[in-house]
């Protein structure tokens, strides 16, 4: 068993620190405050090929896999939550989606630009009636000679305003249930199709989330991505993969609490002494060390699966369930060394920890996991 | 006209390590550090690169250590310098060995011109870049600079500062002397050495990195170059420095002034 990342991850890790440190470290902060999205640092980190990973070299992407993915957005996450969300988003859902499904001729259009960042992905599944119970959605496409006619609402949609290319879910045949859902590819200009800014959210604040509207949006049949009513269960194998990349992010941002909170801890002064030296900051500390440690094995176990081609989605969300929680718990001890400090926006802490809990509820909640995670385990 | 350019790419450590010196005060203590391209000679790679981009040519990149200095020569592999040469050494070094290992492979590489970072920022000797010169009977442009600053267009268009002669045959270097700035003009070939406004190195790409897994590194060893690497040096004692003494605090610009006239008599 091997547990030293192999040299070109390690490589593309200290690319990203590297670039990180000049470009993100000091921004993030206000970033967050004022809900904007770094659209001048998400081009630059598409110029360092870091929002095409998995596309393959002939449509200008690096070819590498989930653990890359993993890993990238890991580092990126120890910075900025947001900003990682905004990585781990394109690189794994819409990118994915049209990498792993589209046709040729698709393939060619859409992902030479995305894999450069030009173009931002967006992947359109949520709705304002449906979460967990994604097959539960009312956006429809009705078949109109080689058209297809789109109506609904998306909700919650990463880059769903920055967004160029939307990967739409839409039902095509409401009996047949989960094999009644097809994917379609969206420009964004398209007649009668609408973005809307959500704003207000409690972490993740300069990741872009919107609502999106479909009225009467005609679309192509060569628009339609993968086949008529597979569009659901390819939607599945793409959350396995984003799975991981949120499991990496909560890693990131647990990991960024324990350096931030181990740098207080050894500096603030309590009772004559810093207060890093008492037992009760130590034994917080241990125990997210601990457990940020064990997130990140089982994601990378997950991650190290999907690339040998072996199944992984039972080990994806195990990677995803303990990760989130564990980050959301470290980040909550984080707040609490720093004290009073800590509730303030002078210390990342805070921010860490309103990002971290979007990790519990986004691609999939925690109790979405569990079911996964259940329903593989009984299956013996 | 096409240029050949070797640089070089010290294996240091990363300054972002908490440095100790060992208890026996005769060196450092290795564990836990970590290690990176001197910054120096990222900036001599970086404006090597810019002026091939220019110019055409090829980037050799050179290191003499260990095998770890792979990961430095595949950083600037992966920044989009052509090839590697390793001199292989294990073992104590100083900069006469390191200068002498550089001139051999200068000899047999035959590039233009040479660019190096003015010093290493872990023994900060500063040394290297002028003996290869001398050695080499070439002339040297040490300090090299620019006049325009890091924020500017030149700098965000990645234009080498370090300018060719319409004929290929010289180079003009600005260089950053005591109080300013001095343009010198050299012929080629020609060792550069880099100041730290020269440029602002670019990052390792994804797609850079991938590519640098399959460029060569070839391997030479001091004893096969014909060079003697027992250090001519040898350090005595390593020490921190010794603790600064706290300042004083003054009430206001009058108090400041009066100390500085009476106590400091600094002005």
């Amino acid at each position: 068993m091997e547990f030293e990342l192999p040299d070109d991850i390690q490589a593309l890790k200290k690319t990203v620190r590297d670039f990180c440190e000049k470009r993100v470290k000091d921004k993030a902060r206000e970033w967050d405050h004022s809900e904007k999205f770094p659209l001048e640092i998400v081009r630059e980190m598409g110029q360092l090929g870091l929002l095409g990973i998995r596309i393959g070299e002939e449509y200008g992407g690096a070819a590498m896999g989930a653990l890359a993915v993993a890993v990238v957005v890991e580092e990126v996450a120890r910075y900025d939550g947001s900003l990682a969300l905004t990585v781990a988003s394109h690189n794994g859902l819409g990118t994915s989606h049209i990498r792993m499904f589209g046709n040729e001729r698709q393939k060619q259009q859409y992902l030479p630009k995305l894999a450069t960042g030009e173009w931002l992905g967006a992947w359109a599944l949520t709705e304002p009636g449906s979460g967990s119970d994604s097959a539960g959605m009312k956006t429809t496409a009705v078949k109109k000679g080689d058209s297809w006619v789109l109506n609904g609402s998306k909700m919650f949609i990463t880059q769903g305003t920055v967004g160029d290319v939307f990967v739409v879910l839409a039902v095509t045949d409401a009996a047949k249930r989960q094999k009644g859902i097809t994917a379609f590819i969206l420009d964004k200009s398209l007649k009668g199709f609408s973005q809307k800014s959500i704003h207000g959210k409690l972490g993740m604040r300069s990741s872009d989330t919107a609502e999106l509207h479909l009225d009467h949006v005609e679309v192509a049949d060569s628009q339609r991505l993968g086949e008529v009513g597979m569009g659901f269960v390819d939607t599945m194998k793409i959350l396995d993969g984003g799975r991981i990349t949120i499991g990496a992010l909560a890693c990131g941002l647990g990991r960024g609490a324990i350096e931030e909170s181990v740098k207080y801890a050894k500096d603030r002064q309590a009772f004559g002494s810093a207060i890093g030296d008492f037992q009760a900051i130590r034994w917080m500390l241990a125990d997210m060390q601990t457990e940020i440690d064990a997130a990140q094995l089982l994601v990378f176990r997950s991650a190290t699966l999907a690339d040998a081609g072996k199944p992984y989605t039972r080990e994806a969300s195990m990677g995803k369930l303990f990760a989130s929680e564990a980050a959301t718990r470290a980040c909550n001890k984080a707040v609490q060394i720093h004290g009073g400090y800590g509730y303030t926006r002078e210390f990342p802490v805070e921010r860490y920890l309103r990002d971290a809990k979007l990790c519990e509820i986004g691609e999939g909640t925690s109790e979405i996991q569990r079911s996964i995670i259940a329903r593989d385990v009984l299956k013996g | 006209m096409p240029l050949k350019i070797l640089v070089t790419a010290k294996r240091v450590e990363d300054y972002e390590s908490k440095i100790k010196v060992n208890p026996q005060g005769t060196g450092i203590v290795a564990e836990g550090l970590k290690y990176k391209i001197n910054p120096f000679d990222e900036i001599g790679v970086e404006e090597a690169l810019r002026l091939v981009a220019k110019h055409g040519g090829e980037v050799v990149v050179v290191s003499v250590g260990t095998k770890d200095v792979h990961e430095q020569l595949r950083h600037a592999l992966a920044m989009g310098a052509t090839r590697a040469v390793w001199v292989n050494h294990t073992g104590p070094m100083d900069q006469l060995g390191v200068a002498a290992c550089l001139q051999k492979i200068v000899e047999k590489e035959k590039p233009d011109l040479c660019i190096l970072g003015k010093q290493a920022i872990d023994d900060e000797q500063s040394q290297v870049g002028s003996y290869l010169s001398e050695w080499l009977g070439w002339s040297q442009a040490t300090f090299a600079s620019k006049e325009e600053s890091l924020e500017s267009d030149a700098e965000k268009s990645k234009t080498p500062a370090i300018k060719l002669a319409a004929d290929g045959k010289s180079i003009t270097v600005v260089r950053e002397v005591d109080g300013g700035l001095q343009t010198i003009e050299s012929p080629l070939p020609c060792v550069a050495t880099t100041e730290l406004r020269l440029n602002q190195p670019r990052y390792a790409s994804l797609p850079g990195i991938m590519k640098a897994k399959s460029k060569p590194i070839e391997e030479h060893t001091p004893a096969a170059l014909g060079v003697d690497m027992t250090p001519k040096l040898t350090v005595t004692r390593m020490a921190h420095p010794p603790a600064r003494k706290a300042g004083i605090k003054v009430p206001d610009v009058a108090a400041l002034v009066e100390k500085l006239k009476t106590e400091a008599k600094a002005i």
